[in-house]
């Protein structure tokens, strides 16, 4: 089943809020093409983990990272990484949906102005092509110019993946995407997963198990900042190897 | 006995709170009050586009064209002295500045809040103005540059600490929304944070503009006081507020010069409420759309 | 989903980053530059007067009252006068304020009625200062007969900073939990004697906190009692609240505009102002300090 190269090798990895660790020694690796999912009790540091992959966490104040998290075989916390570049490639779509107070298409053009992209036909096209691949097309096409803020949450979190998609990134994160949706927005959500890993190296935090099993290939168990258990998801929801992730998976805890 | 008790507190409290509105009218109603007689002398359209103002003349004219005029001449300089600076050093404290500066930076800033009006005037006679006149080798320093430039600091902490808060309400999903995607801190701040908090910094603007427009005692001391259309910065100018406070010493009680200072204070009123009630307007709707109230 | 055979639509451009990091650089220049010009304004206005002022003072300047023509001696008489009116001034707003602030945080049904309260408190607090001035003169001065006097002055410097008050104590009010008031009404008390008992002294310090910063704003107000307290001089100091009264801030504006001995008399308005502004600076620094030390203790 492992033919797909690592894109991500994570190794020996600690991470610190000032005095207290965070995360401790994780090892593992994130395959190409393939869905990862992080599962564990709230507090076990799945989220932490996910943010430093874009070094998103750089924002804390007080935070420390040791230990290397290789992508296609460079540190990205290596002094001469590019942070913009490294968030560029690896894509993130947050908890909550975090639309700017724009209008929809001007949402989707934000990452491609960034880098001095002004060709108006280029922009439309990233736009259209963006919003399809979200799945979104077709509810907003009539509304573009309108503010993304009048969306449903479940809208709002899909403009929120396209914005991500149109700065064409290798890797996306997804930080608990469906935690402030409805059971219909979630299921949307997790189809346009299954559909966008064709293309995308894709990790997904979730609390949600039946989710992560529904929608990935590897799934890791977090707890208490250490990693339990890395494997095919199938095994590790039906032969787990270590016992605390059977207790979980059981409901005996989280 | 106790309900009756409670009922008598209740009923202290809302008769209290009714004061500032008791108050507001009330300087409505003296504004209107002595104010409006001056129009038996003088036509409406006169006293606003009148070009001259010789209050004290055998034949006195009441022509307010040019304070109007000053008054708005030192509040544009003043804003592009006091916005600029105000929102910059917003932008620092509120982006820029770590936790240890913070600390230091906001505190300055309420100082230069705190320092009296007429301290600032003081300071505008004696340094700024001997200053300006050297620089543009004018007659006298006491001009409409000085009073822009001294009245742009002193509006500086009032723009800077609204435009603080207004940035205080930019959610943080905005910002790591733009990170995430690869945008560096100025792209951030330039194209997400500013955009989000922009009602709430024209807001700011707009009240650092009323409290221009207000502020009388620096003014009085720096503008240099002639009555005359102005025409050029470095010109003495006599603003609104100062005409009041100058001349209601001298002013017979009773007589047309007296109620033309009040409608002056008409004037005045009016302008800041338009300020006032704009600046509301816009930071409701501001909230709104960003999902604060509700 | 998607059209494979539609080719994507090319790399975006990445040129751009080396300008994106000038431009960076530039902006955060220009930012640092603000703060910098404001700090430096703040700076000079301090040194000025200090160093300039720092030779006025003297034991005599703050117990003696002015002599010859005021170009010698002291400046008691304003400095009492200037405590007189700001005292007066709280006397006047704080009951005001306070029960405003109360009705609105403890009592207030919502509604019409409280929204235009709120629009009074918000455009009162933008009226000019030279507005209440005229106010106090129509209405203190000569309808209500106080005359030029502290009586008059405090009045309308009080109305001035009630806007002030009243929102320091909604802060202060809103700030004390919701759970302390449950506590209190659940154990059968009152709402008067909740608020009394519980929620007021909760709120006490930052009310306190608002107060001392109105009080440096009473104090260096002058636009105000310019026709309704002030007088350019005094022989001793006020003796009753009907007398009119000499103030720091009216007398730093009367030596610079009205002296007849430039010199001299700019050397007591250095020193006068000086002294203005170590009143109302360390009136604001103790606030400030205790605001930040209350936020500690709030946690937020």
């Amino acid at each position: 089943m492992d033919i797909n190269p690592a894109r991500i090798s994570v190794e020996n990895l600690n991470f610190y809020y000032g005095n207290k660790q965070a995360l401790k020694n994780i090892n593992l690796n994130i395959f190409e093409k393939k869905v990862t999912a992080i599962i564990g009790p709230s507090g076990c540091g799945k989220s932490t983990f996910i943010r430093l992959l874009n070094r998103m966490n750089d924002l804390v104040p007080g935070g420390r990272v040791e230990g290397s998290i290789l992508l296609d075989g460079s540190d990205i916390n290596a002094p001469e990484a590019d942070v913009v570049d490294i968030r560029r490639r690896v894509g993130m779509v947050f908890q909550k949906p975090n639309p700017f107070a724009k209008s929809i298409s001007q949402n989707i053009s934000y990452g491609l102005e960034l880098e001095g992209s002004r060709k108006k036909d280029f922009i439309e096209r990233k736009i259209e092509e963006s919003l399809k691949k979200a799945a979104l097309w077709e509810e907003v096409k009539d509304r573009l110019d309108e503010s993304a803020l009048g969306l449903s949450g479940g809208q709002q979190q899909r403009l929120c993946i396209a914005r991500c998609l149109a700065v064409e990134p290798e890797v996306i994160l997804f930080d608990e995407p469906c935690a402030s949706l409805d059971p219909i927005s979630t299921k949307k959500i997790e189809e346009l997963i299954l559909e966008l890993k064709k293309d995308y190296t894709i990790i997904i935090v979730t609390h949600n198990m039946q989710q992560a099993a529904r929608v990935s290939d590897y799934t890791a168990f977090m707890y208490l900042g250490e990693l339990v258990e890395f494997g095919h998801t199938e095994k590790v929801f039906t032969v787990p190897k270590e016992k605390r992730t059977e207790e979980y998976l059981s409901g005996k805890f989280g | 006995m106790s309900r009756l008790k409670e009922k008598i507190y209740r009923w202290l409290f809302t008769a209290l709170a009714f004061s500032s509105l008791l108050f507001l009218v009330g300087i409505m109603a003296v504004l209107f009050k002595e104010g409006l007689p001056v129009f038996k002398e003088v036509s409406p359209a006169n006293f606003i586009f009148g070009k001259s103002w010789y209050p004290t003349y055998s034949v006195p004219e009441f022509g307010i064209l040019p304070l109007i005029l000053a008054s708005l001449w030192v509040t544009a300089g003043a804003v592009a002295v006091s916005v600029p600076l105000g929102i910059g050093s917003a932008l620092y404290i509120h982006e820029l500045a770590g936790k240890k500066q913070k600390a230091v930076l906001k505190p300055l800033i309420e100082m230069l809040a705190a320092i009296p009006s007429i301290v600032f005037g003081f300071f505008g006679m004696v340094v700024v103005a001997p200053f300006l006149q050297k620089v543009f080798a004018i007659p006298t320093g006491l001009c409409g540059l000085t009073a822009s430039v001294v009245l742009g600091i002193m509006a500086i902490p009032t723009v800077s600490s609204l435009a603080d808060d207004a940035l205080g309400f930019v959610p943080r999903s905005f910002k790591e929304a733009s990170y995430a995607l690869g945008a560096n801190r100025w792209q951030t701040l330039y194209k997400v944070v500013i955009p989000a908090a922009g009602s709430g910094i024209s807001t700011a603007i707009i009240l650092g503009m009323s409290r221009i427009v207000g502020e009388t005692m620096t003014v009085l001391m720096v503008s240099g006081g002639a009555a005359v259309m102005p025409s050029s910065f470095l010109q003495p100018m006599r603003p609104l507020t100062s005409t009041i406070a100058a001349e209601m010493g001298e002013a017979a009680m009773g007589g047309t010069h007296y109620h033309a200072l009040f409608a002056i204070g008409l004037v005045l009123f009016l302008i800041t409420l338009v300020f006032n009630v704009a600046a509301e307007v816009i930071s409701r709707r501001y909230r709104i759309k960003l999902g604060l109230n509700r | 989903m998607q059209n494979d055979k539609v080719p994507l639509s090319g790399k975006i451009k990445t040129a751009g980053k080396l300008k994106n990091k000038i431009v960076q650089n530039i902006g955060f220049i220009a930012l640092f530059a603000a703060i910098l010009i404001t700090l430096f304004f703040l700076g000079s206005i301090i040194y000025f007067i200090a160093s300039r002022g720092a030779g006025a003072l003297s034991w005599e300047f703050i117990t003696q009252g002015p002599r010859r023509a005021m170009t010698q001696g002291g400046v008691a008489p304003a400095i009492v006068g200037t405590l007189y009116l700001t005292l007066g001034a709280v006397l006047v707003a704080l009951p005001l304020g306070l029960s405003t602030a109360i009705y609105l945080c403890e009592y207030s049904p919502g509604g019409l009625l409280v929204n235009i309260i709120r629009t009074s408190i918000n455009n009162l607090a933008g009226v000019p200062s030279v507005v209440f001035g005229l106010f106090g003169l129509s209405v203190f001065v000569k309808l209500f007969g106080f005359g030029v006097s502290i009586l008059s002055g405090s009045l309308t410097l009080g109305i001035l900073i009630l806007p002030g008050i009243i929102s320091a104590a909604q802060e202060a009010l809103i700030a004390v939990p919701r759970s302390i008031r449950e506590a209190s009404l659940a154990l059968g008390a009152t709402q008067w004697q909740t608020i009394r008992k519980t929620v007021l002294p909760a709120a006490l310090p930052g009310i306190l906190t608002g107060v001392i910063l109105s009080i440096g704003r009473a104090a260096g107000e002058t636009a105000p009692i310019l026709f309704t307290a002030a007088t350019f001089f005094s022989r001793g100091y006020p003796d009753s609240v009907f007398s009119e009264t000499m103030a720091l801030p009216y007398h730093i504006y009367a030596l610079m505009t009205e002296g007849t001995h430039p010199v001299e008399q700019t050397a007591i308005a250095y020193g006068s102002s000086l002294l203005l502004l170590l009143l109302v600076l360390s009136v604001s620094a103790v606030a400030i300090y205790a605001r930040q030390s209350q936020r500690s203790v709030y946690g937020h």
